[in-house]
């Protein structure tokens, strides 16, 4: 396909074990930098910049706020993970570049999505604005998760 | 003053060992060197007597301390690997001995990253949620004594992580990264739970200072934590699979991709 000396005669040998490796390695990297990303990108735009999302919004419950503390050490465990992994792999020369955009999509996306549903709506962590009519920040914020995980599941199925 | 001193004449033997080291002809890393001694640096930083002098007015000033102490410090300490220097450095007798040591039941049961995770996190959670943090305000010795301890269970627990140190028995990696993992989520809800509800409690500080504290502890600590995970992650099998991988040219590749599997 695309990179590497060793995916190129993996191929030719027909060992497709390697491949394999390779492709699966691409994706989940892909898509452990794409949770981790969305997530910064949230902590950076929606509360520091724009201060809409709150730090701690005054009805969050303690559980809820535990829930929060294990969310974050997923993210910050899937942006370390991923990144080393994509790394190791470009290093190795197996990384398959378009894998890993796609799952990107899938990671940011998804990420995105469970953010919207479930941090927002069902644990009701924090609100994305503290405004009245919130119902169309909510639907833009998940309608703009979904159209990042189609776009990863077209990428994935075109690779 | 006798901070400083002890700090300096742990740099100055580390630097005296590095140069010692290298001129026999042993091998270690400059980029180790450099980080103990940013470690040091971060410690002289942490300990200077006007932050020493501000955190006592100011909460916001002492969580700086923490995280310098008990947080960034440790971690550039660790990676100076001074007890694998140490080993190099020693004749052999104390060497033997401080491999005793290190192979101690003992040690290796206060070492476990679960242990270390709670006198890390756990001596947190004591200071800030019961009455010790407004107690050590009065009472100097108490103040130093959390001081000593911040620094003693941060470098713990991170060499229990991350240490390149050879130690016997090494927890697995899957151990550490769950221990990591805990501890982020842990530290997490401690600065979220400490914004929410005020703690400490009966200090003559603002709320809003407290909040404002709490939410340093929250972000910066974030940062210390990812560092730990890049290393920890960095450090991961994978790698060794990798770097054991034979080049194309030595061997068929088929075979190669077989050496990466079975490892």
């Amino acid at each position: 396909m695309c990179c590497s000396n060793y995916l190129e005669a993996a191929m030719i040998d027909n060992t497709m074990t390697g491949y394999r490796f390779a492709r699966m390695r691409s994706t989940w990297g892909g898509v452990l930098v794409g949770i981790g990303m969305m997530a910064a990108v949230d902590e950076i735009v929606f509360h520091q910049l724009l201060a809409w999302h709150h730090f701690y919004d005054g009805s969050t419950t303690d559980v809820g706020l535990m829930a929060d503390g294990l969310l974050h050490a997923t993210e910050i465990i899937a942006i370390a993970a991923g990144f080393i992994m994509l790394l190791k792999l470009k290093h190795s020369q197996l990384l398959i570049k378009r894998r890993a955009v796609a799952g990107f999509f899938l990671g940011a996306g998804g990420f995105q999505l469970f953010d919207g549903i479930v941090n927002h709506k069902i644990l009701r962590l924090h609100q994305i604005r503290y405004v009245d009519p919130i119902l169309p920040y909510d639907i833009a914020w998940n309608v703009a998760a979904l159209i990042l995980l189609f776009t990863g599941i077209y990428l994935i199925r075109r690779t | 003053m006798v901070l400083l001193a002890v700090l300096s004449a742990i740099a100055a033997i580390y630097a005296g060992s590095y140069w010692y080291v290298r001129r026999r002809g042993g091998k270690w890393p400059a980029w180790r060197a450099l980080s103990f001694v940013l470690g040091i640096s971060t410690l002289m930083a942490g300990g200077s007597p006007p932050l020493m002098e501000r955190a006592h007015h100011d909460i916001y000033s002492h969580m700086v301390q923490h995280l310098l102490i008990g947080m960034f410090a440790p971690i550039f300490l660790v990676v100076g690997a001074p007890f694998t220097l140490a080993l190099k450095t020693l004749p052999a007798a104390p060497a033997r001995r401080l491999m005793a040591l290190l192979k101690h039941k003992a040690f290796r049961v206060a070492c476990h990253p679960v242990a270390a995770m709670v006198f890390n996190i756990g001596g947190m959670y004591v200071l800030y949620l019961s009455p010790l943090y407004a107690e050590s305000l009065t009472n100097p010795y108490l103040h130093h004594v959390i001081h000593f301890h911040f620094l003693a269970a941060g470098y713990l627990f991170t060499w229990a992580i991350i240490g390149p140190d050879p130690v016997p028995a090494r927890p697995s990696f899957q151990v550490r990264a769950w221990v990591l993992f805990f501890s982020i989520a842990a530290h997490a809800f401690l600065a979220k739970y400490m914004y929410a509800h005020f703690y400490p409690r009966n200090v003559p500080f603002t709320g809003e200072a407290i909040r404002s504290a709490a939410q340093m502890m929250y972000y910066w600590g974030d940062l210390a934590e990812l560092i730990v995970a890049f290393i920890l992650f960095a450090q991961t099998p994978f790698a060794k699979r990798l770097s054991a991988m034979p080049s194309r040219r030595s061997i068929w590749p088929p075979l190669a991709w077989l050496t990466l599997f079975f490892q």
